[in-house]
């Protein structure tokens, strides 16, 4: 993945089909690290699956036996001086968090936040997107956007492409011109 | 800067046009489908998916629904673009980008007319 965010994206998709309904992404910009975690309330994994969904060959696909989102994400935190860890709990829902050391050379840039947002506007599926620094804190929560706009849907073309230039505004300050 | 009580504006300009479009037959309305595992968002499937969302915002194409879906199960051809037409038979379009994106919506979803150069069977 070309970009940090992809691999957000990447992710969040795996918890929309553990058919979660509320996903709450965190990106974190603080003492020279960027924290990434993921949380949802979808159906989670048993603790012997937990294991091992670093493995490229664990997935829950019935197509094929390859499963690269985890262990891509595992990959760039780990070469890029960071963490990464997962939590599941069977019925309650799935934790991923990947830390990555700003200034290290194999970091991936953080890419287009904004864009990654709006590609997952679901209407039935809610999200809490925070993203801040040492100083400030944006909070993207569908919930709130949805009751404003009801009845006009979430993943309209219109909304969509209004959200996005709402949303690269209000995080520019936080997470722009940092070379992140 | 834009701020979430502005999303109010939106909702008014845009309730009636839902209002018409909820009178008007569900089964009219054209789908595109990206897809969106690893492989299309490896592949660059976010800024496809973003730009034919623009363009049918641009055009003002009220029964264009832009979506995603997973894995398509051709991986190597990703990003790839399927278009459900009403009365007409699925179009999947492979490797595209966003200026192939743009030929989509100009030339098959306005002028009705296969980006053959886009099919998966003119590589």
């Amino acid at each position: 993945m070309r970009e940090l965010s992809l691999h957000i994206l990447d992710i969040v998709e795996n918890s929309v089909k553990a058919k979660a309904t509320l996903i709450e992404v965190t990106i974190e910009v603080k003492d020279g690290y960027i924290n990434i975690e993921i949380a949802d309330n979808g159906t989670g994994m048993d603790k012997e699956f937990v294991k091992t969904v670093t493995d490229p060959f664990s997935t829950t696909r019935t197509t094929r036996k390859v499963g690269l989102g985890i262990p891509l994400m595992k990959m760039a935190a780990e070469t890029a001086g960071g963490n990464f860890s997962i939590e599941s709990e069977k019925g309650k829902g799935t934790r991923v968090y990947a830390s990555f050391l700003i200034n290290h050379i194999d970091r991936m840039p953080l890419g287009d936040v904004a864009e990654t947002i709006t590609t997952v506007l679901y209407p039935d599926i809610d999200f809490v997107w925070t993203v801040r620094d040492e100083n400030e804190e944006f909070v993207f929560d569908t919930r709130e956007v949805k009751r404003e706009l009801d009845p006009v849907p979430i993943d309209d073309a219109e909304t969509m492409v209004y959200l996005k230039s709402y949303i690269q505004e209000n995080i520019e300050s936080i997470i722009g011109g940092k070379n992140l | 800067m834009k701020t979430i009580a502005d999303i109010k504006a939106i909702r008014e300009k845009m309730q009636a046009q839902i209002l018409n479009r909820d009178n008007s037959d569900a089964n009219a309305e054209t789908r595109i489908v990206v897809g969106m595992a690893t492989c299309g968002i490896a592949a660059g499937a976010r800024p496809v998916f973003n730009e034919l969302v623009e363009q049918v915002q641009n055009r003002n194409l009220k029964s264009v629904k832009v979506s995603r879906t997973g894995c398509l199960g051709m991986c190597k051809l990703e990003p790839i673009v399927e278009v459900f037409v009403p009365g007409e038979p699925k179009v999947t379009y492979v490797k595209v980008d966003p200026a192939k994106a743009k030929d989509i919506i100009a030339q098959h979803i306005v002028a009705g007319k296969v980006c053959v150069d886009y099919l998966v069977g003119e590589e």
